[in-house]
């Protein structure tokens, strides 16, 4: 059940970022090109895939997932190094070449050697990450 | 190609929160791409392997049975430069781990549920990518 769950899930995931063009890494760079011929499409993705999201919320009140067991408490308002830095780093990838971690699996199928190449990489980054995570929770806070 | 861009924008973001609503509502779980897949790479999602591998091939096949039989076009329009690829892919790599989230992790699961860390999270990685996309532009004189 728990994997069927996950396969319905992904493979709306899948089609919805493919249909709404988030495969598309120059639609993506469009978004973030703000101060040049700015392309809203990435806002209404987002503002679309919040409103079920937000009912899902609202649903989880005094119930229990399906397969049973909780769900994720609300996470404490901490704004660590690691949050920050993280973001960062993701922002600065993501406007490089226009893909996040996704829509790099949604296209696979369809992005040729350059789609591999950036998963491979980002896999790479994944598993050099707890090293990153480590050193930054070890230097002394500047300033 | 797409003759309203907004309202696929809006379609596919709504197929994406309903992706993530099955997964909250049915498996308890926060649908993050980065972390569904991060937690393979690191091993600290080992228990529940089976789920994320589910989500996972569902995320990359569902957009290829698509694409085949509609016969809708497909292009990444990736770059073909080799060095920003790896090195984006490194990037989004170590930041979403380290941040612990991405586009939908913090963006379309944290906002919905008004999650601070969420907000901050994207508001950070949005003007990184911003900055990145500025930057890439007055470099090379183009994207």
């Amino acid at each position: 059940m728990r994997n069927l769950i996950a396969v319905v899930s992904g493979a709306l995931f899948g089609i919805g970022l493919y249909l709404a063009d988030m495969t598309n890494t120059v639609r993506v760079q469009g978004f973030l090109d703000f101060l040049g011929n700015w392309d809203p499409t990435l806002a209404f993705v987002m503002g679309g895939a919040i409103i079920p999201m937000a009912v899902a919320w609202a649903m989880t009140r005094n119930r229990k997932p399906l397969i049973g067991g909780a769900f994720p408490a609300r996470p404490e308002p901490k704004f660590d190094r690691r949050l920050i830095v993280g973001a960062i780093l993701f922002g600065m990838g993501w406007g490089l070449v226009g893909l996040c971690p996704g829509p790099a699996m949604a296209s696979l199928s369809f992005g040729g050697i350059g789609g591999l190449v950036f998963f491979a990489a980002m896999l790479v980054g994944m598993r050099i990450a707890p090293k990153v995570s480590t050193l930054l929770d070890s230097k002394p806070a500047a300033g | 190609m797409i003759e309203i861009e907004w309202i696929w924008g809006l379609i596919g973001g709504l197929i994406i929160g309903c992706a993530g609503a099955v997964y909250l509502l049915g498996n308890g779980r926060i649908m993050g791409a980065s972390g569904i897949v991060g937690g393979l790479v690191d091993g600290t999602g080992r228990s529940l392997w089976a789920e994320r591998v589910s989500f996972i091939a569902a995320l990359i096949i569902a957009p290829a049975v698509l694409i085949y039989f509609s016969g809708r076009p497909a292009e990444t329009n990736l770059t073909e430069n080799w060095a920003l690829i790896v090195i984006a892919g490194l990037l989004v790599g170590i930041g979403t781990r380290v941040g612990n989230g991405c586009t939908s992790g913090h963006g379309v699961c944290g906002i919905s549920r008004l999650s601070p860390r969420g907000i901050v999270a994207t508001l950070v990685y949005i003007f990184a990518g911003a900055v990145m996309v500025v930057a890439l532009r007055s470099m090379m004189g183009g994207l």
